[in-house]
Parts: structure tokens; C-alpha cells; sequence
């Protein structure tokens, strides 16, 4: 039985959580292969949300999942697809299937995604929906109405600490915090140094923050991610580093950076814990941890 | 001043449309689909000739000056003999237009543009959407920038994590919102407005469709 998230945010101990990321299709053996590869490698499971505006199996059932499995799920919910009424109902049957961990986040843009024509909904933003949790926890619906039963999540957001410009960015930080973001998984960081000066300012608040780990597959991948992807900022020497790879070596190559980072940010205790995200690649994040001295390979 | 923004349908919905119509009448009009030009005279002229190359009979055609206006009655009863002999309007004016022009006539109204949104002309050929009409507004807070309507996913508590050196990321090409507001707000020296949470907005103030009745004395 794994330990609740809430309590190992508390407990003090570097905080590691990963994520799985639900199949096009109901064919689940292999995000179940994840699960059980990953469950007690790390303290919690995120499973996403539509990720990228996808359509997928839903994030809700991958966290029934993680939980029938063993796993502690980390619920990601977006606001792009569900109004108030339906994210709040989904609060209900999540909390009554044993999910305790919730992440909040906008959601990417329908145009990025499968689904260009749909309606994008954003009914509430982030902040609001993080508020909504905490509403429910009081024993009242956003509606203004008692709960028959009431719930308890440990909720969570994210935060792009390579945002430009970042004073925007940081100030929706902090109302997240005031709205209930006990933690925070980070865009994916690259240039430590960055990191460390987001970390003196966010160090202030009484929130955990885990910072995001996406590992580099090869050289072209980190310059399109560079390029294309916004708030994230990868390092000319980080992406050299992988060019310069042996042919057939950038994974090994992407896996060692990944780990070295996660070494750092834990042996100079430079944040709370990581949240590695290998996007496709879920079977190599034990190699990952190891390469960061988080536990044997697989 | 503002503006009905549209675009032209493309021909094949268009001939789909006129379907087993094989006379039409054309209409257009002189204040917004002229400054968009999907609708002013020249429009017009073009689309007499693609309605002549698909063999229809192009009853006659008319730029009306303002289309949404209900002076429009009276244009229609003036052509009312060409608009006799059609069956159908084949109309290059917003959806305003074409409402307005169906209240006065019994004959089918076939929309050959797209009404995109309600904008401003910020320059020559430059429209911009600035208010969705939500019936709650927050730009006493925003610095005169509505989120909204200019925000991509209508955020109201700051920017998303696809703000991209002051651009959106589902286009370059569109600012981010909140960098404009967060600029602005610096400027005046109210950057407070912004760290102020905004709760849950009201989408239902004017329930669907809008409509208000006034009791003037």
C-alpha cells in the first residue's frame, strides 16, 4: 500500500513522482506494464489529462488504475474540457475511488491537439479550480449548496519557471499558492543555475516544489523542444552534450544528463523533489533514477 | 468604431446552398463587409460573375448602405419586382445582414460569408476582436485589456504556461494577453490589480440569447 503523497510532502524526504500517460484506445496493458514498473520506484503516479489536447483514455480511469495497482495517483484535470459542474462531479467519484492527489492545470489549446474544431470550455482557470477543491473540502459546491459527504484532495499546480517574461508567471504562482496549491510540478528545467534563482524566490511560500525532469532523447529533440516548445530553456553546452554523443548513445546520453540533474537538485537540497516526465519513454525512467541515486535498476 | 468581421464561404458551400435555385438576387453592403472587403461593390461584381460561370441568372444586386439597419425594409420594397422574379438572396453582408434582411422577405436568405467576430479596425485591413460581450466586465483591473476576449483561452488570473515572449502559443502572430496587461498595469503602476484573484465568472448574466426590455418612461 503506498504512502499518502500529502504525507511525504510532509515528511521531508526528496519527493519523486513520475507520470503515465493514458493510451489512445482501451487497450491497457502496457500503461498497466508502466504502473507496475514505476509504483514503488516513486511516491506518486501522475496520469495526464487529453495531454497535448489529445483524445485518450481519460486521466480519471488511468488514476483508478494507479490505485487498483498499488500506486499512489496524482489526478491531472484540465479546464479545457469539463465546466465547473462536471470537474466538481468528477471530484466526487475520484474522491469516492480512493484518489487523494489532485493537479490542476489550464490545459493546452484545442488547436495544438486531434480534436481542432471542438469547443474549448476554460469555464474556470487553474486558480479557480484549485479554489473549487478547497470549497468542496469545506462540505459546499461551487453553487453555493452542502455536500452530502464530503472530500479531501492534496492539491497541486504547475509552474513555468522559464517563462518570458517570468513576473506574470510568478504572480499566478503565488495566487495558486493562495488558492491551495500545497505543491508544484515544474515545467522541464535544463539550466540549473535559473533554477537555483526561481528556487530563492519560491522558497518563501509554503508550497513543495518538484522540479520537472523531461528527458532528452537526442540532440534535435532538445533543440525543437528549445525552439518550440514555450518556457522551456535549453542550455547550447546541455544540447552539444548530446550532439556529441556516440552514434546509437543519445538515450544513454539524454538518461545520464537527466539523472546528473536530479543529483544535483537533491545532493545541494535545491528543491523539495522531481517529477520526471519520459514522454513516451516510461521504461527507462528507472535507469533515470538510478543515474540520480534514487534506488536500483529495474 | 466596430465592426462585423467576415469572410467569404468558399464557392462549392456556397453553389451547395443555392442548390436547385437557379435565380438569384445579390446583396451587399457598404459599411463593414465594404471595409473587410467581403462585401462592398467589388465583392458584389465578382460574385455576379462566379454566379453567372455556375449557370445561375443573376436577378439583379444591391449594396445596401448600412445591411443591419431596419432602413433595410425600405431597400427591400424598392427591388422588390427584381427580388419577385428570384429565389433566392445570395447575401454579402455579416449574419446582422442576413437576419435583418429575412425579417423582410418571404424569399430563402443564403449567407455567402462567415461572420467571424465583432472587432475593431485597428489600421487599413487590421481587425482585431477587443469584446465578447461576457456582461461581466473586469477591465477596471486589466489595464484596458480585456483577457477575455484577448486571451486565447479567456484566462482571467494571469497567463497559461504557453505565454511565449509575449506571444500566444497557438499563434505568433497573436499577443499574449496577459503580457500586454501585465506591461500596461506596470506602466500605471497597478500591478496589484493583477495578483488580485478573480473568482469564477458569471456565463449566464444575460442567458441566451440576450435580450432586454426597457421601460422607458
Amino acid at each position: 500500500m503506498a504512502q499518502r503523497f500529502r504525507e511525504v510532502l510532509k515528511s521531508g524526504a526528496f519527493v519523486v513522482t513520475s507520470e503515465i500517460g493514458p493510451p489512445k484506445g482501451c487497450e491497457l496493458s502496457k500503461m498497466i506494464h508502466h504502473i507496475g514498473l514505476l509504483k514503488d520506484r516513486v511516491h506518486a503516479l501522475n496520469v495526464t489529462d487529453n495531454q497535448s489536447s489529445v483524445m485518450r483514455f481519460p486521466s480519471l480511469g488511468g488514476a483508478i488504475l494507479v490505485k487498483e495497482n498499488g500506486g499512489e495517483p496524482i489526478l491531472q484535470m484540465t479546464c479545457r474540457d469539463r465546466n465547473r459542474m462536471a470537474l466538481q462531479s468528477d471530484l466526487l467519484f475520484a474522491s469516492t475511488r480512493g484518489i487523494r492527489n489532485v493537479l490542476c492545470l489550464t490545459g493546452d489549446a484545442i488547436t495544438v491537439g486531434d480534436h481542432k474544431t471542438a469547443k474549448s470550455v476554460f469555464d474556470l482557470d487553474s486558480a479557480q479550480l484549485l479554489k473549487a477543491i478547497r470549497l468542496l473540502e469545506s462540505g459546499k459546491d461551487m453553487g453555493g449548496n452542502a455536500l452530502d459527504g464530503g472530500v479531501e484532495f492534496c492539491a497541486g499546480a504547475i509552474v513555468t519557471p522559464e517563462a518570458r517574461p517570468l513576473e506574470p508567471q510568478l504572480m499566478k504562482f503565488e495566487k495558486k499558492v493562495e488558492c491551495g496549491a500545497e505543491f508544484f510540478q515544474t515545467q522541464a528545467i535544463y539550466d540549473l543555475e535559473n533554477f537555483r534563482r526561481f528556487m530563492d524566490y519560491a522558497r518563501r511560500f509554503p508550497a513543495k516544489i518538484l522540479a520537472g525532469i523531461v528527458l532528452l532523447t537526442s540532440a534535435r529533440m532538445a533543440k525543437y523542444m528549445a525552439e518550440n516548445v514555450p518556457g522551456i530553456f535549453v542550455p547550447p553546452s546541455l544540447i552539444e552534450e548530446l550532439a556529441g554523443a556516440p552514434k546509437g548513445q543519445a538515450l544513454a546520453k539524454g538518461i545520464e544528463i537527466a539523472g546528473r540533474m536530479i543529483r544535483t537538485l537533491r545532493e545541494e537540497k535545491i528543491c523539495d523533489g522531481v517529477h520526471i516526465m519520459a514522454i513516451g519513454r516510461e521504461e527507462v525512467v528507472p535507469q533515470i533514477l538510478q543515474e540520480g541515486g534514487l534506488g536500483a535498476p529495474a | 468604431m466596430i465592426r462585423s468581421i467576415t469572410r467569404q464561404k468558399s464557392i462549392e458551400e456556397i453553389l451547395r446552398l443555392l442548390e436547385g435555385m437557379e435565380r438569384v438576387f445579390i446583396v451587399g453592403c457598404g459599411t463593414c463587409t465594404t471595409m473587410a472587403h467581403t462585401g462592398g461593390v467589388a465583392e458584389v461584381e465578382a460574385m455576379k460573375e462566379k454566379m453567372q460561370a455556375a449557370q445561375k441568372v443573376v436577378t439583379g444586386s444591391e449594396v445596401i448602405p448600412v445591411a443591419c439597419d431596419n432602413l433595410t425594409e425600405e431597400m427591400v420594397c424598392r427591388f422588390l419586382p427584381a427580388m419577385k422574379e428570384s429565389q433566392a438572396l445570395l447575401i454579402l453582408t455579416c449574419a446582422f445582414g442576413v437576419q435583418t434582411l429575412s425579417r423582410f422577405t418571404d424569399l430563402p436568405v443564403i449567407p455567402a460569408l462567415d461572420t467571424l467576430f465583432i472587432g475593431k479596425e485597428l489600421g487599413t485591413g487590421h481587425f482585431q476582436e477587443v469584446c465578447t460581450q461576457c456582461g461581466e466586465c473586469i477591465l477596471g483591473e486589466t489595464g484596458g485589456i480585456c483577457p477575455v476576449t484577448a486571451c486565447h483561452k479567456g484566462l482571467v488570473n494571469g497567463p497559461c504556461g504557453g505565454t511565449n515572449n509575449g506571444k500566444c502559443e497557438v499563434d505568433p502572430n497573436k499577443d499574449c494577453a496577459w503580457t500586454l496587461i501585465y506591461e500596461k498595469l506596470k506602466k500605471e503602476g497597478r500591478l496589484s490589480a493583477m495578483r488580485r484573484f478573480q473568482p469564477a465568472k458569471n456565463y449566464q448574466v444575460e442567458p441566451k440569447p440576450g435580450k432586454i426590455l426597457l421601460e422607458i418612461p
